[in-house]
């Protein structure tokens, strides 16, 4: 399998990465790629570290070793204040949203911009509104974090990643537990910043239909490796059997259904000698 | 050979943690100071750490007073000495009953609460959040807490004693009737200012450092579970109650043994 060239046109290149949590191993010597204003999902069953994989892009914990470069800069190696620069052109957009509980959806998106820019308050409520319509949530802005739904908190966060106009958001699992509408909303959402805006999305989901409905570019990882990659419809198409198995959500095939255990049979067996001892039976 | 491990463990256990303590108060304290932020910030924290301690501490102070002239006016009235009894009230609060009991108060109060709020922004990733939006969450929440804990406690206990004072002289003069005047001049006369009244200021000033110091790691170190944050709150009020009391001993027998 070859990975695709390095070019000027990558906005992140991420060479060898190898990272691991204590004994376990995460991600072994990977390399992978994203474009420029292109939407680029990285796939793969949950607990695999995809999470992992978007801190490892904005710095926010270190790999074992290898490069992780965002234009060329690498961002391991960048030093603390270098970094905290470097985080002003990328945002986040957590799964939980994240929203800061002490304000109102209308100062939580405010927040970035009163951080980072000098920009008048009147500036800044037009720019907020402008967000906030965008997520179609103009009229709940004087509602507080607590007051909001679960879908609903999802778009604030995600009007708050984009106020600053970032050239590059990481999205963790935008779509898990969204109701449809919410679920509308935030696909189209992606598709159009990339597509009006030029902004490189990254999206890291384990929701198949989405994802092949807005990435340009897909990696599928799986057991510490990319186990596939290419444009949704080559995805489609692929033959292996890890990729297929996964596309198309089947229980039992390279990737095993049941975690690691002994023998059903054994351990049903061995049960009723321990409820014995202990005097049930 | 396990209890050799079991030492080992806690005692590396307790040396990476105090690194990480004094890693995070440094990296939290020592930077350029940005007013035109800070200062509503601090502003802020002052109001919900300290000017929320009020009542508590006005409270516990007038109680304790009245208690102290109760009990001091029974013992020293046998010996006809009640005329001692506002230098004794005045005394026991701005030496010891002020500074401590008011830093024990403060960890239960503001200690516990600065914990549980960093520990849940923590758990509901708030904390990564400023990270990714390139805003130091050490700057932003660690330090205007940690100022405004500091601020905060010793005029708490100064407020502490003083109301623990006026409490003494409702029981003390208007109740038992001991002289108002004597009250007051005996207390003036052996009230010195630098032995008592300082030694006391040095001692909620260093109260305050660790309470509030205590209050902070832990809420930023702790597990990012609801038990992680139970146990973190928890260990704050044990760690500082226990370590003001210590100290207290320390700095007492450095002001005031001969």
């Amino acid at each position: 399998m070859t990975l695709p060239v390095a070019t000027l046109d990558n906005l992140i290149e991420i060479k060898n990465l190898t990272f691991t949590r204590g004994e376990r191993v995460i991600y072994n010597d990977i390399s992978l790629s994203i474009p420029t204003g292109k939407v680029t999902a990285i796939m793969g069953p949950s607990g695999i570290g995809k999470t992992t994989l978007l801190r490892l892009i904005g710095g926010q914990i270190k790999p074992d070793s290898g490069k992780i470069l965002l234009s060329g800069k690498n961002i391991p190696s960048l030093s603390r204040q270098n970094l905290y620069e470097t985080r002003k052109r990328m945002s986040m957009l957590f799964q939980s949203g994240a929203l800061f509980t002490d304000m109102n959806v209308f100062d939580n998106i405010a927040f970035p911009i009163r951080e980072h820019s000098k920009l008048p308050e009147n500036i800044i409520e037009k720019i907020v509104l402008m967000k906030l319509e965008a997520v179609g949530l103009r009229g709940a802005r004087d509602l507080q974090p607590n007051e909001l739904s679960g879908g609903m908190a999802r778009r604030v966060a995600l009007a708050r990643a984009i106020a600053l106009d970032p050239e590059l958001i990481l999205y963790d699992e935008p779509f898990a537990g969204q109701d449809p509408i919410s679920m509308g909303v935030i696909v189209r959402l992606i598709r159009s910043l990339s597509d009006a805006l030029g902004l490189t999305s990254v999206v890291v989901s384990h929701d198949v239909p989405e994802v092949m409905s807005i990435a340009d570019y897909i990696y599928i990882i799986a057991e510490q490796k990319i186990i596939g990659h290419g444009t949704p419809d080559q995805i489609r198409q692929d033959q292996s059997p890890l990729v297929k198995q996964f596309v198309q959500g089947k229980a039992d095939g390279p990737v095993p259904f049941h975690y690691q255990a002994p023998s059903y049979q054994n351990e049903l067996i061995k049960l009723s000698p321990t409820m014995h001892e202990r005097g049930k039976i | 050979m396990w209890p050799l491990q079991l030492l080992g463990r806690n005692t590396l256990a307790l040396i990476s943690g105090l690194g990480r303590a004094v890693i995070v108060l440094l990296s939290a304290l020592l930077h350029k100071p940005n007013p035109r932020k800070g200062i509503p910030l601090l502003l802020q924290q002052l109001y919900s750490v300290g000017v929320m301690s009020l009542i508590i501490i006005i409270v516990s102070g007038g109680f304790i007073g009245m208690v102290l002239a109760l009990q001091g006016y029974t013992i020293l009235v046998g010996y006809g000495a009640e005329a001692s009894l506002g230098p004794m009230v005045a005394l026991s609060l701005l030496r010891e009953l002020g500074p401590v009991v008011s830093a024990l108060l403060f960890a239960g109060r503001a200690g516990s609460a600065l914990t549980a709020e960093i520990g849940l922004m923590k758990a509901t990733e708030q904390l990564s959040s400023l990270e990714m939006m390139a805003v130091d969450p050490l700057r932003r929440v660690i330090a205007p807490r940690f100022w405004a804990g500091f601020i905060s406690l010793p005029l708490l206990a100064a407020i502490f004693s003083m109301v623990g004072i006026l409490g003494a002289h409702l029981v003390g003069v208007d109740w038992l009737g001991v002289d108002a005047g004597t009250f007051w001049s005996v207390m003036q006369d052996q009230v010195d200012f630098n032995k008592d009244i300082l030694n006391g200021i040095i001692k909620s000033v260093v109260f305050a450092f660790v309470v509030t110091w205590i209050a902070i790691y832990k809420g930023y170190d702790c597990e990012p579970t609801s038990e992680g944050i139970s146990r973190a709150t928890t260990s704050t009020v044990v760690q500082s109650s226990l370590l003001v009391l210590a100290l207290d001993f320390i700095l007492t027998a450095l002001m005031f043994a001969r």
